[in-house]
C-alpha cells in the first residue's frame, strides 16, 4: 500500500511540476512582450506628454506659435520661429560641411585604405562619436570660438563678404560656429552607415566597371555611389536627426539669442539650447509650457526624419541583401 | 548618372590616349582626396584630445577626486561629488536599462514570426534618435513633478531611457549570431522557449553581451542634457536616491560657462577624466569581445 501512494505521489508531483514549468512558461513569454512593449510604449509616452503638458502655450498661440518671432516672458509672449529657424540653420551648416567630408571617409575606409590602416583609422572616427557633447561645447568656448573670431571669420568676410552669410559683426560663437562643431559630431554617423552600405555593393560591380575600362574612381563614382545612394541617403538624415537635437554642445557656442539673422556669424538660439538654458528658470505655467512645446516640436521633427532614416536605409540594405543572395 | 552607357564606357584604347590618361590621373587624384579628407577629420579629434590632455593634466590633483566643490571666491574645491553622482547615475541606468534592453532584444531576435517585433525595432531605432534633451523632459514631468524634487532616480532614470535602445539592438544582433543548432538542440530536448533562452542562448551570448552593456554604458556616460532637470547637480556630497544629486558633466557644463578661471582649470581636468574612462570601458568591451573569436 504504501508503495502504491508514493507512485500516486510521485506522479501528482511530475503533474504538479508540469503545470508550473507551464505556468512560468506562460509568465515568461507574457512578460517578454511586456518588457519589449515598453520601448514602443516610451516613444507614445513621450508623445503624449509633451503635446497634454504644452496645453497652456498651444491654446494661448495655436500654430502662430511656429511662425512667431517674439519671445518675452516678462510680457508673457512666445514664438517659436528664431529657435526653429537657428536649429535649420546650424543643422544645415552642419550637413553641408559633413557629407562630404563623411562620404570620403567611407570611401577611404571602404575602397582605398590598406587593410592595416583600416581598423586604426575606423576606431579613431567612431572615437568621434564618443566625445561627450560637453566637451565639444568646452572646446568650443575656449579654443574654437576665439579662433573663429580672429582667423576664420575675417577670412571668410575678406573673401565671401559679398555674402550677406558673411557680413556683420562677428563674435566667435553664432550659427557658423554651433554648425562647424555639429558637423563634427555628426561625421561618424554618416561615416558609419555610409561605410556599411558602401561595403554591401557586391564586388562583381566594381569588377564589371573595371571590365568596362573603368578607373577605380570611376567605379566607385558612377557604379558603387549610385548603387548605395539611398542607404547614403538614409545616413546623412540619421546625422540630420543628430544635429537637430544636439544640444549641449550647441547651447555652449550659438550665443543664446533669439534672433533671426542672414548672417551666419551672428549668435542664436535652438530649440535644443532654449530648452537647457531656460527649462530650470522659467517662471509661471504659460513659460514652462512654451519651453515644453519647444520640445513637441523638436519631438515631432526629429521622429519623422528618423522615420525616414530607417525606412531609406532599410529599402537599401533589403535591395543589396536580395542581390547578395 | 548611372550612366553605364556614357561615352567615357566606350572600350578605351589600351595604348592610352589622352582621355584614359586623365581619367587615370583624376582617379588617383580623387583617391588621394579621400585620404586627405580623412586627415582633416581626425585633425580636430586629435586637436581636442591634445587640448583635454594637457590643459586636464595641468589642473590633476587629488583635490580634484576627494572634494567637492569649493564656494566661489575660496581655492581648492574638485569634482569628487560629481564623479560619485556620476557612478551611482550609471548603476540606476544600468539596473534599470539593461534587463529592458535585453529583454526586448531576446523578444526581436527570437520571436521573430510575431509582426509585433518589427515594431518593437523600429521604436527602438526611432526612440534612439529621439534628442536626450526631450527624454530629460518627460522624465521631469513624470518623475520630478510626481516626486516634487530634482533627484538621482529621475537622473538615472533619464539616462535608462537612453540606454535601452542601444542595449536592445545590441542583444539582438548578438542572439541572432548565435548558431540555430543551438537553439534546434535544445527544443529537441524538449526545453521550453524560456529554458531555451536562460540555460542555452544568454550564458551563450554572454561574452556579447556584457561587451554591448558597456559600450551602452560608454555612450550614456558622456550625457548631459538629459540630467540638467532631472539629476540637476549638487555641490556638496550626496548619494540620496531621492535627492539631487552631481554629475561631472552636468559640473563640466556649468564651469564652462562660470567667469571663474579655478572652474575653467577644473572643467578641463574633469573631461580629462570623463573621457579616460569612456575610452577605458570601450577599450575593456573590445577586449571582451575580442575573447570571443579565439
Amino acid at each position: 500500500m504504501a508503495k502504491q501512494a508514493t507512485a500516486l505521489e510521485r506522479a501528482a508531483g511530475a503533474a504538479r511540476g508540469i503545470r508550473l514549468r507551464q505556468a512560468s512558461d506562460r509568465v515568461y513569454a507574457w512578460g517578454l512582450r511586456f518588457l519589449a512593449a515598453i520601448t514602443p510604449v516610451l516613444i507614445l509616452a513621450i508623445g503624449v506628454d509633451l503635446w497634454l503638458e504644452s496645453a497652456v502655450s498651444r491654446h494661448a498661440f495655436g500654430w502662430g506659435f511656429l511662425t512667431s518671432r517674439a519671445w518675452n516672458p516678462v510680457l508673457g509672449e512666445f514664438g517659436a520661429a528664431p529657435f526653429i529657424f537657428g536649429t535649420l540653420v546650424t543643422t544645415a551648416v552642419a550637413v553641408i560641411i559633413a557629407v562630404p567630408f563623411s562620404l570620403a571617409v567611407a570611401i577611404f575606409l571602404a575602397e582605398q585604405a590598406p587593410r592595416w590602416l583600416r581598423g586604426p583609422v575606423s576606431y579613431w572616427v567612431e572615437l568621434l562619436a564618443a566625445v561627450p557633447s560637453v566637451v565639444y561645447g568646452l572646446w568650443g568656448i575656449f579654443a574654437l570660438a576665439p579662433w573663429m573670431r580672429r582667423a576664420l571669420d575675417p577670412w571668410l568676410r575678406s573673401h565671401l563678404g559679398w555674402l550677406p552669410l558673411f557680413q556683420g559683426a562677428s563674435y566667435g560663437v553664432g550659427f557658423l560656429t554651433a554648425g562647424l562643431i555639429l558637423a563634427l559630431m555628426i561625421t561618424p554617423y554618416i561615416t558609419g552607415i555610409a561605410r556599411e552600405v558602401i561595403g554591401a555593393v557586391p564586388q562583381a560591380y566594381r569588377d564589371g566597371a573595371y571590365a568596362l575600362a573603368a578607373t577605380r574612381w570611376d567605379a566607385i563614382w558612377d557604379v558603387v555611389l549610385p548603387s548605395a545612394q539611398s542607404g547614403i541617403w538614409g545616413g546623412v538624415m540619421l546625422g540630420v536627426g543628430r544635429a537637430l537635437g544636439e544640444t549641449i554642445a550647441v547651447t555652449m557656442v550659438i550665443g543664446n539669442r533669439p534672433a533671426i539673422s542672414a548672417s551666419l556669424f551672428a549668435p542664436g538660439y535652438t530649440l535644443a539650447s532654449a530648452i537647457a538654458n531656460e527649462f530650470t528658470e522659467a517662471i509661471g505655467p504659460k513659460y514652462v509650457s512654451a519651453l515644453l512645446e519647444l520640445g513637441l516640436v523638436l519631438f515631432a521633427i526629429t521622429v519623422l526624419v528618423n522615420l525616414l532614416a530607417r525606412w531609406m536605409v532599410w529599402r537599401t540594405t533589403r535591395h543589396t541583401r536580395g542581390l547578395l543572395a | 548618372m548611372n550612366g553605364g552607357m556614357s561615352p567615357a564606357y566606350s572600350p578605351a584604347p589600351i595604348a592610352g590616349g589622352a582621355a584614359l590618361r586623365w581619367r587615370q590621373w583624376r582617379s588617383r587624384l580623387m583617391l588621394a582626396l579621400t585620404a586627405v579628407a580623412t586627415a582633416a577629420v581626425l585633425a580636430p579629434l586629435a586637436l581636442i584630445l591634445y587640448q583635454v590632455v594637457v590643459r586636464g593634466a595641468a589642473a590633476l590633483s587629488p583635490a580634484l577626486f576627494l572634494r567637492a566643490p569649493a564656494p566661489v571666491g575660496e581655492t581648492g574645491g574638485g569634482l569628487g561629488n560629481a564623479m560619485v553622482g556620476t557612478v551611482e547615475l550609471l548603476v540606476i541606468a544600468l539596473v534599470v536599462g539593461i534587463p529592458v534592453g535585453v529583454a526586448g532584444g531576446v523578444y526581436a531576435a527570437e520571436h521573430g514570426r510575431e509582426r509585433f517585433t518589427t515594431v518593437v525595432r523600429f521604436a527602438a531605432d526611432v526612440l534612439n534618435g529621439i534628442p536626450t534633451i526631450v527624454t530629460g523632459l518627460f522624465v521631469y514631468a513624470v518623475v520630478v513633478i510626481s516626486m516634487h524634487s530634482f533627484s538621482a532616480i529621475a537622473g538615472g532614470l533619464a539616462l535608462a531611457i537612453i540606454l535601452i535602445p542601444v542595449m536592445l539592438r545590441a542583444s539582438e544582433e548578438v542572439l541572432r549570431a548565435l548558431p540555430r543548432g543551438y537553439r534546434q538542440a535544445a527544443l529537441a530536448l524538449g526545453a521550453s522557449q524560456r529554458q531555451v533562452t536562460f540555460s542555452v542562448l544568454l550564458p551563450a551570448a554572454k561574452t556579447g553581451l556584457i561587451s554591448g552593456g558597456m559600450l551602452a554604458l560608454a555612450r550614456v556616460a558622456g550625457e548631459t542634457a538629459p540630467l540638467l532637470f532631472t539629476a540637476f547637480g549638487n555641490d556638496y556630497w550626496s548619494s540620496r536616491l531621492d535627492r539631487p544629486i552631481a554629475a561631472l558633466t552636468v559640473q563640466i557644463f556649468d564651469y564652462a560657462l562660470s567667469p571663474y578661471k579655478i572652474w575653467h582649470q577644473q572643467a578641463w581636468a574633469g573631461s580629462l577624466v570623463l573621457i579616460a574612462g569612456i575610452v577605458a570601458v570601450g577599450a575593456l568591451a573590445r577586449l571582451w569581445a575580442g575573447r570571443e573569436r579565439p
